[in-house]
């Protein structure tokens, strides 16, 4: 440090070497206002994700769209609001008693293969930007390469469990959930996928195979896509998944992920 | 006189969890009290409960738990002897006595069981939770001393989502210029290796050696990692482990007693202390059996208490409970985060440990920093040893909101409270404190400023 510089460029210096919110700069041993301010903004984000309520038809209306017609139904989870589902997430791996015969109803001889679901998980935010642009990716490609797909499910309030549940009653091979992952202060729509062969109550997560940090900054949706067609098609071949199955997609050609920002 | 017919006492896993004050976890386990006058209830049940009860009926069966099996053989009844006869609400009312002072809680510290504990802490207002946690100091002591009377100390904090080298650096020097860091400069790493770990131990040794710091490191990897590090050779001050109160919760995180104990000795055969010998550091949390499926039926808070009896096999450096940092599933808002703080930093005191606080929440927790700053006072009041410093309180490689060396700031600035001594001659002696013992703005002649790996980012 040369004795010119000022505790700003100092600062400046720090934030160079990291997201993390340093140089932050103090008032006595205080936070200046507009680092206060910041950060609530950025915590009020990831709430306002968090909290935002699902306008389910508009997205099973997006989903639709982007996968050039596939069929949604919406279905909730055991969790009757936002509160109990958020101190509850045995309730949000179940589904509401009315939802199994709609699920049933789709039911075929011989079943489908896959069982898309779509939830809002814990960020609403999530999902309206992020799923449908996953799905519009990955479902032309799953058609082609010979998948039977079960309309797509968007199930409201859900946990990744859930899968098992739509999965089974559908009679699926395997299933794939998107839902939105508990809000960062830097990222609040963040989506996560999570694929499972043989979707069954009673699963455990090490049977699950997971990809995250899906957003404009993190994994971009394309890329999400192509990697969750990857570890489909290797589950499909190899009858595994999660542990037993180690994603190797990175061998295509991915746009490395961005760092999150924190502001 | 003869006895007329009473009710037969109820179990005491129940006990305890229907007099347990309200929180999520304890629903989620379908243990919880159904009504408040059943809550109340049990309290006064649980009040009256002998406190020998509690050695006579353990909660886990100690042929199939090591944690039980630690908990009553490593009594002492002879520290129990005075408070023997006393039943829990009994117990409090001594707590609470003017003439019941920390060495007479510390004198009967090894007669008391985490069950005992935190049976009394569940029938404890707030406020007494925080007055007889303010009678008893713990100091434990490696490069530094902390604990004492007049002191909070702090843990800086300086994760990087990809461990990147220059980005802890430049976190680490961001919390040194703001008076943090006489805890430990503790890394929670993002890749869990031998490699990895020594990376960052030789880092954190660097700056600690090179710039004579009184303080100590430790990078947050498993304890089998550590082992494994020091083994190879890599300079490692503090040994950490996440640990809980059950021995299946134990082995979920890939621990048992006999592993702490060879990583104690390893990290003691290091002899890096300079002022004294206390070489592990623990993290605990409620919720953590549960999560594990290991919880027996008990309440999430006694078994809390009963990871505290692991810790204080090991004569810890530190000990934090990681308090809203598990979600609302455990601990629904900042209500249930405020209570569980205070208690966890009451049964760690009591039983002897020197206990700090990861004060935190997650977003999806009905909290926000303002919760966090009313639970930091009041522990501060409480006496706590150290809270966690976080550039800003964003920990932007866990995804969770802490306390920040401003926040420690400003509880040192109300409080009146010292960093740990040799530290703070340290921040007097570079530059960082004026006469007053306020924080001064860096001046060039601080070394560390121009470190190599701050200065090649200009």
């Amino acid at each position: 440090m040369n004795p010119s510089e000022t505790p700003a460029d100092l600062g400046a210096a720090l934030r160079r070497r990291t997201h993390a919110r340093v140089g932050l700069g103090r008032v006595g041993g205080s936070l200046p206002t507009s680092a206060l301010l910041d950060f609530r903004l950025s915590h009020a984000r990831a709430r306002d994700a968090l909290l935002r309520p699902l306008d389910a038809p508009a997205l099973a209306d997006a989903v639709a769209a982007a996968t050039s017609g596939c069929r949604v139904l919406t279905v909730d989870s055991a969790a009757p609001d936002l509160a109990t589902y958020l101190v509850r997430p045995d309730l949000g791996r179940s589904l509401a008693p009315s939802a199994i015969p709609v699920l049933e109803a789709e039911r075929t001889t011989p079943p489908a293969d896959l069982a898309l679901v779509v939830s809002e998980g814990l960020s609403t935010l999530a999902v309206e930007n992020h799923a449908a642009e996953v799905l519009g990716h990955l479902v032309p490609s799953l058609l082609a390469d010979g998948w039977r797909l079960a309309p797509i499910v968007l199930v409201r309030r859900g946990r990744v469990a859930v899968q098992d549940v739509v999965g089974s009653v559908l009679g699926v091979s395997h299933a794939l959930i998107l839902l939105g992952e508990r809000p960062g202060l830097g990222t609040p729509d963040s989506l996560g996928a999570y694929l499972v062969h043989e979707p069954r109550p009673g699963n455990t997560d090490a049977r699950r195979n997971c990809v995250s940090n899906i957003h404009a900054a993190g994994l971009r949706p394309p890329d999400a896509a192509s990697r969750l067609l990857w570890l489909l098609n290797a589950s499909r071949l190899r009858r595994v998944s999660g542990v037993e199955l180690k994603d190797e997609s990175d061998l295509l050609q991915i746009r490395p992920a961005e760092p999150p920002r924190t502001s | 006189m003869f006895n007329l017919p009473v009710a037969a006492p109820t179990p005491l896993p129940r006990l305890l969890a229907l007099a347990s004050p309200a929180r999520s976890g304890d629903q989620l386990a379908g243990v919880a009290a159904e009504s408040r006058e059943q809550r109340v209830r049990a309290q006064q049940e649980l009040a009256d409960t002998p406190l020998s009860r509690f050695l006579e009926e353990p909660l886990v069966p100690y042929e199939s738990d090591e944690v039980t099996r630690l908990i009553l053989d490593s009594h002492d009844p002879v520290a129990f002897a005075p408070i023997r006869s006393l039943s829990v609400g009994q117990f409090r009312e001594w707590l609470l006595d003017f003439a019941t002072d920390g060495a007479r809680i510390e004198a009967v510290s090894a007669g008391l069981t985490p069950e005992m504990v935190a049976a009394a802490s569940k029938i404890m207002a707030n406020q007494d939770l925080i007055l007889v946690a303010s009678k008893r100091r713990v100091v434990t002591r490696f490069r530094n001393t902390l604990g004492q009377p007049g002191t909070l100390a702090v843990r800086l904090q300086p994760n990087h989502p990809t461990d990147d080298p220059k980005g802890i650096v430049a976190a680490i020097l961001d919390g040194l210029l703001l008076g943090a860091g006489d805890a430990v400069i503790g890394i929670n790493p993002a890749t869990d290796s031998v490699r990895s770990l020594e990376v960052l131990s030789r880092l954190l040794d660097d700056l600690i050696q090179g710039h004579g710091i009184p303080t100590q490191g430790c990078v947050l990897g498993h304890v089998t990692t550590q082992i494994r590090a020091i083994e190879a050779g890599v300079p490692i001050d503090l040994v950490f482990q996440s640990i809980a109160g059950t021995e299946a919760a134990n082995a979920s995180f890939g621990v048992h007693l006999g592993l702490l104990r060879e990583a104690q000795q390893a990290a003691l055969s290091q002899n890096r202390g300079t002022v004294g010998r206390n070489v592990m550091y623990f993290e605990t949390g409620q919720g953590s059996c549960l999560s594990a499926n290991a919880h027996h039926g008990i309440d999430q808070q006694t078994l809390e208490a009963r990871a505290y009896a692991v810790a204080r096999a090991f004569d810890p450096f530190l000990v934090n409970t990681v308090v809203g940092f598990i979600g609302p599933e455990y601990l629904a808002d900042g209500k249930q985060i405020l209570r569980a703080g205070l208690e966890d930093h009451f049964c760690g005191k009591l039983l002897g440990l020197p206990m700090g606080c990861d004060v935190c929440y997650t977003n999806h927790a009905e909290a926000d920093q303002d919760d966090m700053d009313a639970l930091l006072t009041l522990l501060a009041v409480a006496g706590v040893n150290y809270v966690m410093g976080v550039p800003g309180a964003d920990d932007v490689m866990l995804s969770y909101q802490s306390t920040s060396f401003h926040d420690a700031w400003y509880i040192r600035q109300v409080l009146g409270l010292r960093p740990a001594p040799e530290f703070d001659a340290w921040l007097a002696r570079v530059g960082l404190l004026d006469d007053a013992g306020r924080l001064r703005s860096p001046s060039d002649r601080l070394p560390f400023t121009r470190h190599a790996l701050l200065e090649d980012a200009r």
